[in-house]
């Protein structure tokens, strides 16, 4: 924030224009950025949604709030009621499961951490696509699962697993699980085990220590973990179209119908409005909750 | 129609859709005064053509033939679906589009709004090579302003050897065989998803009557539990691994099923159907019209339209390219032999403006319910 207080008068304002143009030079790539890719792709979806749509796609430059109303019929609710719970439902099992796997690596020796973690991000090497298609080869009516089970004589009808809600999430968690590891890992390696130590040498048992040491310094891994679980499982239209078989709609494949089929571009953007002033929100409530947490893991 | 001849990846989509969202930041449209008589003689080697259609939907080799019959040096754009290119073709000023693929509903929408050329029929003596039914279709009787590139019809898509009984009804969809149940897929794209169902309580599929959407919707919702999965793109692999026993369908996407297993046919079910068009227009803001014309009049050459025929597997309503396709391609895939007189017995399907916010709501509630 502040630069060197012992300058001459005469070099203040050359030291000032310094500190300016080495602003600039640094945040100049980073601005421009977001300002063509960010702010005013925003500026057009908010006055998009204010507009009224165009017969064929795009906007009349006429004033109307029917796309907020609209926004509010139940049917549009539901949808992204169904959306909270499907991410939500996610973002938890990420949790426990990545939880233990994160932990479970910090604790490896050094040279099996980096294998692990290789292959915790492998899957990212192929097209998310492709993998997500590969859940419908293997548990299709006629897939090797099903097939296989029937073969072993467990059951006697291929299980309908696919085109549901379940399908949906466990698509999801497959996605984004490293997402959650990753995170996770970073802030129990970063972890003081003297702290630890501490504890127990003070008569905490091994649980105890955990629930009072490692848990919550962790927890700010733990957020953005989920942050970065929950906020692409809720924009999410490819997993729900393959694996939901079309079944379940969340916001995300409302959002898109908007643009593609429907041709309501207003509508559209109260939607993608009503997601960024969500997720906003959830950032907010992110980085309040941490700097509670770091505030009191400073005091301790 | 389709959603684009094959549906791109949805990431593709929907890139196209924010940049069809940059482009179009301001809407309206300007129509400019009908332009001079065309000149029959007109240098086309001078006159650059620019035309969108599907991706996928002509031959790869379309540019270098056609500059090498006609002479003028052709670009193609493609598009996924109607309503990327009606966007471009829509947001005002010069599209730099010359000729447009579209389906028909959009056809007729785009010469409401005097954004399309009429023809002068003199310089596409090909047309004498389209079916007599083709030159009346109810979008534009006579092409006046649009040419049909294909045309056909949707129905039931089957697995001759897994249904109990072959599907001659929608209601052998709506009110499934206990075998079929959790075994048929769907279209999902509105005015499809409607369709079985309106057909079947006897409506037009172009109808805005909020009580018969409402009746439409409420067979629909209770159909869904019988359904594996709403699918507009793969439903032929569903049924080609025998993952279903039928899926409404349009023709040209089951022919692509009944190329790799002869159980699978198809069916116009009794209460009728669709007819569904996509055609070719020329746009008035177009510098290139003679060239445009003498584009329209390639395709309709008997061989090159049959290239759709034979690679695509829809129907072309060129009765000279039909012809000269042959009994082999109708005797493979029976829906290519489907008379025209028996095509225009189904319903055209029209654009119906603002009221098709009901279908897509409609839509929402099924799908989502």
């Amino acid at each position: 924030m502040s630069t060197p207080a012992r300058t001459t008068r005469g070099g203040r304002g050359a030291a000032r224009r310094r500190a300016l143009a080495s602003r600039a030079v640094f945040l100049g790539p980073g601005l421009f950025y977001v300002t063509i890719f960010m702010a005013i792709p925003i500026a057009l979806i908010v006055s998009y949604a204010f507009l009224e749509k165009g017969r064929f796609g795009g906007v009349r430059l006429v004033f109307s709030l029917e796309s907020f109303t609209r926004a509010l019929e139940p049917v549009y609710l539901s949808v992204l009621g169904n959306s909270l719970l499907i991410a939500t439902v996610t973002t938890v099992l990420a949790l426990l499961i990545g939880y233990p796997v994160a932990y479970a690596i910090a604790k490896m020796p050094k040279k099996w951490r980096t294998l692990a973690l290789v292959l915790i991000i492998l899957p990212f090497w192929s097209n998310f696509l492709v993998r997500t298609y590969a859940w419908i080869v293997l548990l299709n009516s006629e897939g090797p699962l099903n097939k296989g089970l029937l073969a072993m004589g467990v059951i006697d009808e291929p299980l309908g697993l696919l085109y549901t809600r379940e399908a949906v999430i466990v698509g999801l968690l497959y996605a984004y699980l490293p997402l959650m590891i990753l995170p996770l890992y970073a802030s129990m390696e970063r972890l003081d085990h003297s702290l630890i130590e501490a504890a127990t040498n003070l008569g905490a048992s091994r649980v105890r220590a955990f629930f009072t040491v490692t848990l919550p310094l962790t927890l700010p891994g733990a957020m953005i973990g989920a942050i970065f679980v929950f906020v692409p499982s809720l924009g999410n239209f490819i997993v729900p179209e393959l694996l939901g078989g079309g079944k379940t709609v969340m916001v995300g494949n409302l959002i898109r119908d908007q643009f593609l089929k429907a041709r309501d571009w207003p509508f559209g953007a109260v939607l993608a409005l009503v997601m960024v002033v969500f997720l906003v929100g959830l950032f907010a409530l992110q980085a309040y909750v941490s700097r509670r947490i770091n505030g009191r893991g400073a005091r301790a | 129609m389709r959603a684009g001849v094959i549906r791109r990846t949805a990431t593709a989509g929907a890139i196209a859709a924010s940049a069809a969202l940059v482009l179009a930041a301001c809407g309206g449209s300007s129509s400019s005064e009908s332009s001079a008589a065309l000149d029959p003689n007109a240098d086309l080697t001078k006159q650059a053509l620019t035309i969108s259609n599907w991706a996928g939907y002509y031959p790869e080799d379309l540019s270098a033939k056609f500059q090498e019959a006609v002479g003028a040096p052709l670009t193609i754009a493609n598009h996924a679906t109607n309503e990327e290119v009606m966007g471009k073709l829509t947001a005002g000023g010069d599209s730099g589009i010359d000729v447009a693929f579209v389906s028909g509903q959009y056809a007729q929408a785009l010469n409401d709004a005097g954004l399309v050329e009429t023809l002068d029929q003199s310089l596409i003596p090909n047309l004498s090579n389209l079916y007599p039914e083709a030159t009346q279709l109810p979008y534009d009787p006579g092409n006046t302003f649009s040419v049909p590139y294909a045309w056909g019809t949707t129905g039931i898509c089957y697995r001759s050897d897994l249904v109990p009984a072959e599907p001659t009804s929608w209601n052998d969809l709506l009110a499934p065989a206990d075998e079929n149940k959790g075994k048929m897929t769907a279209l999902a794209t509105e005015r499809w998803l409607l369709l079985p169902a309106l057909k079947s309580l006897g409506y037009s599929i172009n109808t805005t009557d909020d009580a018969e959407l409402e009746k439409a919707k409420e067979l629909l919702v209770a159909n869904k539990a019988d359904l594996l999965a709403y699918d507009d793109t793969t439903f032929y692999n569903r049924l080609m691994a025998g993952e279903t026993n039928m899926a409404v369908a349009w023709d040209g996407w089951c022919n692509y099923g009944i190329a790799e297993d002869p159980n699978i046919k198809f069916a116009v079910p009794s209460e009728g159907s669709d007819l569904w068009t996509d055609t070719m227009v020329v746009l008035k803001s177009s510098k290139n019209k003679e060239a445009a014309h003498a584009f329209i009049n390639y395709i309709l050459d008997p061989v090159n339209h049959a290239w759709v025929a034979e690679n695509i597997l829809y129907k072309v309503p060129n009765k000279a390219a039909m012809d000269a396709v042959g009994a082999d391609l109708a005797a493979a895939f029976p829906n290519m032999g489907m008379t025209p007189a028996d095509l225009v017995k189904q319903e055209a399907i029209i654009d119906v403006g603002e009221d098709n916010s009901k279908y897509t709501k409609i839509a929402t509630e099924v799908t989502s319910g």
